[in-house]
């Protein structure tokens, strides 16, 4: 560490005591921004004393790109993309919000096999972010093996992503009305394989590696206890609320798609310490893995997208052969679709917690104003006080148990 | 609600409550697209949050999001939106005050620890100042940075761009270059009435001398190429009598063609299928993607 941050001494005069009293000086420390456990481009500027954190006073926005910003100036289609690029580790929750944002103001249906495969993504995108955070949590407090595990499971889902929407990470798959496109029955059934054999494998395998483990529990046990009151002040959502022991699940208490008909359990906390998000984001998996497994039993035959023309584009096919399809697709390529005035928040449970989307709309075929309601700014505001009073090394166990992804917190 | 967006407890009964216990600092109160939003006065802002975070029966334990909203045309520009949540009442809720750039809004910070980064988000994006805050620095903005980015009239490209410069061994900020014009494509047809100039009517609007009598009307629709589009409104409205605005007070009546005929915006707009015949030389491929 001593490499990448610099020690600035206080210019504080050395008080002429008696010899022998040894002066002890409260020092500022620069954890990042360039920093491998600082999970992207955070600078934490800690107050330190001696090794235990007097303060820590996070410094954001190194990444800020003004998507909310870039939206206005892009029609509703044109901005999806830009929301792959929030929170880069599962991007496909993160379109879902606005898609259901759009969707709310313009009152529009979405055929129901559309909205399993958005949940089915959705959770499958679950998984990934929460294979990234749970392998680099152990990786920032000394394990290397079950990242490693991790990341190859993290790489057969980005093969899954790729084989539905085409691109492995930012997949701009979900639309305004449903998905992009259908998938291939072959894509179901290998995810399906996946998720009975490989999955528990080898993330039992690795989870059953640290999970007991006397170091991993030293360093996470009892760390950065947050109380259900604080979890609720400092605005908390997703797992780190749930490991503070309130079982607040948007997907159960504000069920969005075809979430109301899945069975599920929220797991809880007990003691609201990193060990508990951890273990919360463990058991996530393993429910994800359920819903998804619902959603391949259930998912009905039918349309994917809106057959509404106004709004959903029409397939190719249709559009070389139908001079109506022809003009609804030229016209939503070029000006879109105008969306009714009005406002509207929608938050959706992301993995990393409560995404919400405020559009405001003026009626036109760009948005007046998009708001977008990052999970990462409550919870690293929140650093300050979770870390008060512990040591300089627990700092990388606290940030690794929050999950934060900084394309999402600066946007 | 035909969407699929997430659905909370009903609002029925909301604003009825919030009334009684916001009493006079409540300005306006309305239920649209099923969310309720109440707007507040600024003075009036910390006791009505008082008031809906601690009465029985609204309890908005948490306060999830604070966005600022420009609207450069009022007198008061900017919209605070406060977004709280009751986890209790699975219930939602948005709070709005106006602010000028001059007229500080009362800070939250002290019932909701979290509104501390969230004002002043607010502050660096659109320069709202938070009367009470206890450190009202920028946030996401660069150090050193001049101006309120997402103000309506804050150009996109910004002002200042920076590089890495080998002479100075530092990095330096320069004014913005564009190799290329931003591109802003106006959607809006002619006939709906754009605020533009055509490309090519460029010289038909320098040509027409500014104390002349009105340009001559164009005869019929279909008119030889270098007409204006008020040219061919005037056109429409000498012929056929001036239709009622649609949509009074909108400003989306300054057309021929009104938006309530062209069902632009509309979820669901004119063309609906029972009203068409089907398209006999359309083959539906079943359930298949066009790449498939």
């Amino acid at each position: 560490m001593s490499d990448t941050t610099t020690q600035l001494m206080h210019a504080d005069a050395q008080s002429p005591e008696s010899a022998g009293d040894v002066a002890i000086q409260n020092y500022t420390i620069n954890f990042g921004p360039q920093h491998p456990a600082a999970h992207g481009v955070l600078r934490l500027v800690m107050e330190m004393d001696g090794e235990v954190i007097e303060r820590i006073d996070p410094h954001v926005g190194l990444l800020h790109r003004g998507t909310e910003k870039l939206c206005e100036y892009k029609t509703y289609q044109q901005a999806i993309p830009y929301f792959d690029r929030l929170d880069y580790c599962s991007p496909m929750c993160m379109e879902h919000s606005f898609v259901l944002a759009i969707e709310k103001l313009l009152d529009l249906e979405v055929p129901v096999r559309g909205q399993y495969l958005r949940v089915f993504f959705a959770e499958l995108t679950r998984i990934m972010n929460h294979m990234l955070n749970l392998g680099s949590h152990v990786m920032d407090v000394g394990a290397m093996t079950p990242n490693l595990w991790m990341f190859e499971l993290r790489e057969d889902l980005m093969n899954f992503y790729e084989r539905a929407s085409g691109a492995r990470m930012h997949a701009n798959y979900f639309r305004v009305g449903g998905v992009r496109q259908d998938v291939p029955l072959k894509l179901l059934t290998d995810i399906a394989d996946w998720l009975d054999t490989r999955l528990p494998q080898l993330f039992g395998d690795a989870i059953s590696l640290v999970a007991e483990n006397r170091i991993f529990k030293q360093r996470n046990v009892d760390i950065a206890i947050v109380s259900r009151e604080d979890a609720l002040k400092w605005g908390f959502s997703g797992p780190m609320i749930r490991a503070a022991g309130l079982p607040w699940d948007l997907r159960k208490s504000q069920p969005y798609d075809v979430y109301d008909r899945m069975e599920f359990d929220v797991p809880v906390g007990t003691r609201g310490d990193c060990y508990d998000r951890f273990m919360v984001r463990v058991e996530e998996v393993y429910q994800s893995a359920r819903i998804m497994k619902q959603c391949l039993n259930e998912m009905p035959d039918g349309p994917v997208l809106s057959l509404d023309r106004k709004v959903a584009v029409p397939h190719r096919a249709e559009m070389k052969r139908s001079m109506e399809a022809l003009i609804h697709h030229f016209k939503l390529f070029t000006e879109g679709y105008h969306v009714p005035a009005g406002e509207v928040y929608v938050a959706t449970e992301s993995p990393k917690g409560e995404f919400g989307v405020f559009l405001v709309s003026d009626g036109s075929n760009k948005p007046y104003r998009v708001k977008i309601r990052p999970t990462a700014f409550s919870h690293l505001q929140a650093m300050d006080f979770m870390s008060r009073g512990h040591m300089l090394a627990d700092t990388t166990a606290i940030l690794g148990a929050m999950d934060i992804v900084f394309g999402e917190c600066d946007r | 609600m035909r969407s699929s967006a997430p659905r909370y407890a009903p609002n029925d009964g909301v604003i009825d409550a919030a009334t009684a216990a916001i009493g006079a600092a409540l300005v306006e109160a309305q239920d649209k697209v099923g969310e309720v939003t109440l707007t507040v006065t600024r003075d009036g802002l910390i006791d009505a949050m008082i008031a809906l975070r601690d009465t029985p029966g609204l309890e908005y334990q948490q306060l999830m999001e604070i966005a600022g909203v420009d609207y450069p045309e009022r007198e008061e520009r900017f919209d605070v939106c406060y977004h709280l949540l009751s986890v209790t009442r699975n219930h939602r809720l948005r709070v709005r005050v106006t602010a000028a750039e001059d007229t500080p809004v009362p800070s939250v910070t002290g019932l909701w620890p979290v509104a501390n980064w969230l004002e002043r988000e607010v502050y660096d994006m659109y320069g709202v100042l938070f009367d009470g805050h206890p450190d009202l620095r920028r946030i996401l903005t660069d150090y050193g940075f001049r101006g309120h980015p997402f103000r309506k009239d804050f150009p996109l490209t910004g002002f200042v761009e920076l590089r890495y410069s080998e002479e100075a061994k530092r990095v330096v900020y320069e004014p913005v270059k564009l190799a290329q014009d931003f591109r802003n494509f106006e959607f809006m047809s002619p006939w709906e009435g754009a605020q533009y100039v055509l490309p090519g009517d460029e010289k038909a609007a320098a040509a027409t001398p500014p104390a002349a009598p009105p340009p001559a009307v164009p005869e019929a629709k279909g008119a030889p190429s270098p007409v204006t589009a008020d040219q061919v409104v005037r056109a429409d409205a000498s012929t056929a009598p001036a239709k009622p605005d649609a949509h009074p007070g909108t400003g989306y009546g300054r057309s021929t063609d009104s938006r309530a005929e062209t069902g632009a915006g509309e979820a669901s707009p004119g063309n609906q299928k029972g009203e068409k015949p089907a398209e006999s030389d359309v083959i539906p491929t079943k359930g298949a993607g066009q790449n498939q």
